[in-house]
């Protein structure tokens, strides 16, 4: 639906997005990631026609944005980053000019599935600059839905709103992503985690990652570790490591009231985690706690973004 | 052109829904309305020539402050990117806001219509051809000015940068007519063509000439088609 070739965007001397290849297909829901800076913003200002690549091509739908701007246009549904809006305008009049522009025939029933969608009872009549940020990221939001378009490009939709509205809006996007190819930015994880299906990780213009949540994780981490707390002999916990194979002791410490706390660590792709229940109920010890410290995608964006920054 | 006026219409209603549009018309008024009525009984005279001397003018001031913002704000406020990402065309944005502020030049000329109103009780022997022709001066110039200073609306996202540019521009424009005395007679026929003045006080006098058509059209053309161009400035490679 949305294939992006050899991208390539300069300001002057600096190349903010380096030869970037990517294809989106229909009704997936893309979270573009990637620290402040990293060029996401500017990818998607190229694909909604704001700006024009220094190379390479985007077709949305066979069109080229070099050569049928205007019909990209209609497709998408754009939430710009730091969401603008015409503050003096009142909600109505500013989708109502909206909507003008978009050419949509009948108005009245479309301004009201947009006000349900969006939830902007009771704020249709008010000047925009008098809403709190949360209704303002409502109201951006159903700019870029009113036409009822194929592709919405988000573009960082959550950015300065309070965990309340952030959850709210997310929520929002999750409903809309229902029918629609979406393109989420972000650089906050756990946003991306949360809704979308497949993440593309960019750092300094180019792409280091792509792929689904679980595929990321799992090709950044082949070992797990198993967090133990037990009541029993730190000394005779230790022999643990003898009985079960392929386990290695990473720490082990001896707390107050008998109280021992392990960490072990196995590869990934075998789960030791039975064998080693099977051995604590034959020593006859309390096994207070186990669980997994699973690598979070933090560390995974962590890894890519630092990695790459420090070459 | 549908778009045209909805941009249009959208900027119109922008100016009433701010005091701005209010102040300016308000100040603009009054000072016309002085000039106006000030000398009226001493030339006891029934005509508006007053008021097409002073109304150039104020438009030095009231012009600039009216497109300042057209463009300058929506880089500001980011909006430029919703406008340019809508399915609209450059020109379509800028002829919008030309007409949104030729429609607001045109809500205060006809307010001094009251003046007209004034003579007509008067006086007698009223030149109707003069002041038709003064009124088409106005919107001319005014149209002049407008496309003038959404040019340096479109040159820079700072509404004070872009009130002090256009007031240049315009202020050069207007003075140029001034300079003529100053300049070797070789060429002070060719900066008379150039200077506005010259224009505006050809149609007040009642003569309708395509070459001072010509002038105002192509300024306005002009100036427009380089705000067109610095729009676009963002899609160069």
């Amino acid at each position: 639906m949305i294939q992006l070739q050899n991208l390539v965007k300069d300001y002057g001397s600096l190349r903010a997005v380096d030869h970037i290849n990517f294809t989106i297909n229909e009704g997936e829901i893309l979270g573009f990631l990637g620290p402040n800076g990293a060029g996401k913003s500017t990818t998607l200002k190229v694909i909604t026609c704001f700006l024009a690549p220094t190379e390479g091509n985007i077709f949305v739908e066979d069109y080229s944005v070099l050569e049928h701007s205007q019909e990209i246009r209609k497709l998408i549904g754009y939430l710009p980053e730091h969401n603008p809006l015409y503050t003096d305008m009142t909600v109505y009049d500013y989708l109502a000019f909206v909507s003008r522009i978009r050419q949509i025939g009948n108005f009245k029933e479309r301004l009201k599935e947009v006000i349900s969608t969006c939830g902007l009872h009771g704020v249709v009549g008010k000047p925009i600059h008098t809403l709190s940020k949360g209704y303002k990221q409502r109201v951006g939001l159903a700019q870029a839905i009113i036409h009822d378009p194929k592709i919405l490009i988000l573009d960082e939709p959550t950015s300065g709103l309070d965990p309340n509205q952030i959850a709210e809006i997310r929520q929002l996007i999750k409903h809309l992503g229902k029918e629609k190819t979406l393109i989420i930015s972000s650089h906050i994880l756990q946003e991306v985690q949360a809704v979308c299906n497949r993440i593309i990780i960019i750092n300094k213009g180019r792409i280091v990652a792509d792929g689904n949540t679980e595929e990321l994780k799992t090709s950044f981490q082949n070992k797990t570790k198993l967090n133990l707390e037990l009541l029993a002999d730190a000394t005779e916990v230790t022999s643990i490591i003898e009985h079960v194979k392929n386990v290695k002791l990473l720490s082990i410490n001896q707390k107050a009231n008998n109280v021992v706390e392990a960490v072990l660590e196995f590869q990934s792709d075998e789960d030791k985690r039975a064998d080693i229940y099977k051995y604590i109920r034959s020593k006859n010890w309390t096994l207070l706690e186990m669980h997994r410290d699973t690598i979070s995608l933090e560390a995974v964006f962590r890894n890519l973004t630092i990695e790459e920054g420090g070459k | 052109m549908g778009f045209t006026s909805t941009i249009a219409n959208k900027e119109l209603k922008g100016y009433f829904n701010t005091p701005s549009a209010y102040i300016i018309l308000v100040v603009f008024l009054l000072i016309s309305g002085w000039f106006f009525a000030s000398p009226l009984f001493i030339n006891n005279q029934a005509d508006l020539r007053s008021l097409f001397g002073i109304i150039p003018i104020i438009y030095i001031f009231f012009i600039p402050a009216i497109t300042m913002g057209l463009i300058a704000r929506e880089k500001n406020n980011g909006t430029i990117e919703l406008l340019t990402t809508f399915p609209l065309r450059d020109n379509e944005i800028v002829m919008g806001k030309f007409w949104a502020s030729l429609g607001l030049i045109g809500v205060g000329l006809l307010f001094t219509l009251i003046h007209f109103l004034t003579i007509l009780i008067l006086g007698s022997n009223i030149d109707f051809g003069a002041i038709f022709c003064g009124y088409l001066g106005l919107i001319l110039l005014g149209g002049v000015y407008s496309a003038i200073g959404i040019f340096a609306s479109s040159l820079t996202n700072n509404q004070i940068v872009a009130f002090i540019i256009s007031f240049f521009i315009i202020f050069f424009l207007f003075i140029l007519e001034y300079t003529l005395i100053l300049l070797p007679s070789s060429i002070a026929g060719f900066f008379q063509y150039l200077s506005i003045g010259y224009h505006f006080s050809n149609i007040t006098r009642g003569v309708i000439d395509t070459r001072n058509l010509i002038y105002f059209l192509t300024l306005i053309v002009l100036f427009l088609r380089l705000s067109v161009i610095l729009l676009q400035t963002r899609k160069w490679k």
